[in-house]
């Protein structure tokens, strides 16, 4: 009998014109998106129709959650260590080199200044728990004019937030500040972290509020 | 240069060259980039936050009455933002009590194309249209983007005498979606003067009356209530 000759077919796609796709897409992708800021708590922004793109620099974020509580964060790392040392400086507080090291990688900060210390020194994976925990009064920028007390002592004697932004504007005087909050926050939470900013003291009456676009609203 | 030294020296077609496929295997590059790109939608985001310019007036306590209604009455749009997404107006400066007691004096309306919008945009109409009109020029390459401020500015001030201006005044029981979506009406149809102010006592009263809600009341208000 003849032997059946099995050819030996070779199974090589070429992959090449995948490649080219993939590298396309890879390409698209990175010079279209920004990566996402890690946010100790989850907002969605309310729709508009304004189109100001948010200013890449100089920019103060301010998030408040829907309970009020507030964090701040700043595009420049070193105007960031710079606005915490006038901030703790009248406590009398000082940072050694690591928990300097520790704030400047924080995207987003919001722990009362007599917490800061203790909490720079926490690792990575611990300060993110802890900021998740938002029955912790420990959590988010004091933005209260009175003395704020818990079991385990004193948290704040002052209006923290308000030394926090007119520290920030010390360091930059070019600071636009932006104020990102939940589209569900009631409005006297809002009003009163306006309230603070335009008040005697900081006199700030511009500000950006960061909104999602609305799609199609304009006809 | 090497080979053709050789093809020289053989002198013919001994030197047979061997054809060469050569064929580099895609499969693993693919893999790669594959595994970049998942990244890539997982942790970064397309959309850039927008922002919307709002410029609060300066709180200060110095102002004296006068100065601080100086808006013409004839112009003046309040809104109220109250719960649940309600939404009432009311058109210039209430006076006296005959106002407090005329129920139609406060307008019940909503957000979006036909409530509010479509209000005000018939009250600025001629500024709307003007605005338009320049808008469409712009996209058209008339002109640039400085040029179309510039001149969008010289609208609202030509208009400055009859446009509307908006008070938004927005309640403790109303929402920050609330304040940005009806600061979203102002810029969709072109009012040139808006602000967001603190309600009166009277504003509060046109809420209390049309809702029956105690919790737009001040506290003072509410015992006042009270003791009625």
């Amino acid at each position: 009998m003849a032997k059946v000759k099995v050819k030996k077919q070779s199974t090589f796609i070429d992959m090449t014109a995948m490649s080219d796709v993939t590298v396309l897409l890879l390409t698209f992708f990175m010079t279209t998106s920004t990566f996402l800021a890690k946010e100790p708590i989850q907002v969605t922004t309310p729709a508009s129709v304004s189109e100001i793109k948010i200013p890449e620099t100089n920019l103060l974020t301010v998030l408040v959650d829907k309970d009020g509580k507030v964090f701040l964060s700043m595009d420049n790392a070193e105007q960031k260590v710079a606005t915490l040392k006038a901030v703790s400086e009248p406590y009398g507080i000082t940072y050694t080199a690591k928990q300097v090291e520790s704030f400047r990688k924080l995207q987003s900060f919001g722990v009362p200044i007599r917490h800061m210390q203790a909490f720079l020194d926490l690792p990575v994976e611990k300060q993110d728990k802890e900021l998740q925990n938002l029955e912790n009064k420990r959590v988010g920028v004091p933005a209260e004019d009175e003395k704020i007390e818990d079991g385990r002592g004193v948290i704040s004697s002052e209006n923290e937030f308000k030394r926090w932004v007119a520290a920030a504007l010390e360091v930059n005087k070019d600071l636009k500040i932006a104020i990102k909050s939940d589209k569900t926050t009631s409005y006297p939470i809002v009003k009163k972290i306006i309230d603070i900013l335009r008040g005697d003291e900081l006199r700030q009456n511009r500000y950006l509020l960061i909104t999602t676009l609305r799609e199609g609203a304009n006809n | 240069m090497a080979e053709i030294q050789q093809n020289e020296k053989g002198g013919g077609g001994k030197n047979k060259q061997k054809k060469q496929h050569l064929r580099v295997d895609f499969t693993p590059m693919v893999d790669m980039n594959m595994l970049l790109i998942t990244f890539f939608m997982f942790c970064t985001t397309l959309l850039k936050p927008q922002t919307m310019n709002i410029n609060m007036p300066m709180k200060d306590e110095n102002l004296t009455q006068e100065e601080k209604t100086k808006i013409k009455e004839s112009g003046a749009v309040t809104l109220l933002l109250g719960a649940n997404d309600e939404l009432y107006y009311y058109l210039g400066i209430p006076k006296d009590e005959s106002t407090y007691t005329d129920s139609t004096y406060l307008v019940t309306s909503s957000y979006g194309a036909d409530g509010i919008r479509k209000f005000l945009l018939e009250k600025n109409k001629g500024t709307y249209e003007r605005i338009q009109e320049l808008k469409a020029q712009l996209n058209a390459g008339v002109f640039v983007d400085s040029v179309f401020r510039a001149k969008s500015r010289e609208v609202h001030e030509t208009a400055k005498d009859y446009a509307p201006t908006v008070m938004i005044k927005p309640t403790e029981l109303s929402t920050y979606k609330n304040m940005v979506d009806a600061l979203d009406e102002m810029l969709i149809c072109n009012i040139g003067a808006y602000a967001i102010i603190d309600l009166t006592d009277g504003d509060r009263f046109f809420l209390y009356q049309r809702t029956g809600n105690k919790d737009y009341l001040t506290e003072a208000g509410q015992t006042e209530l009270a003791k009625e």
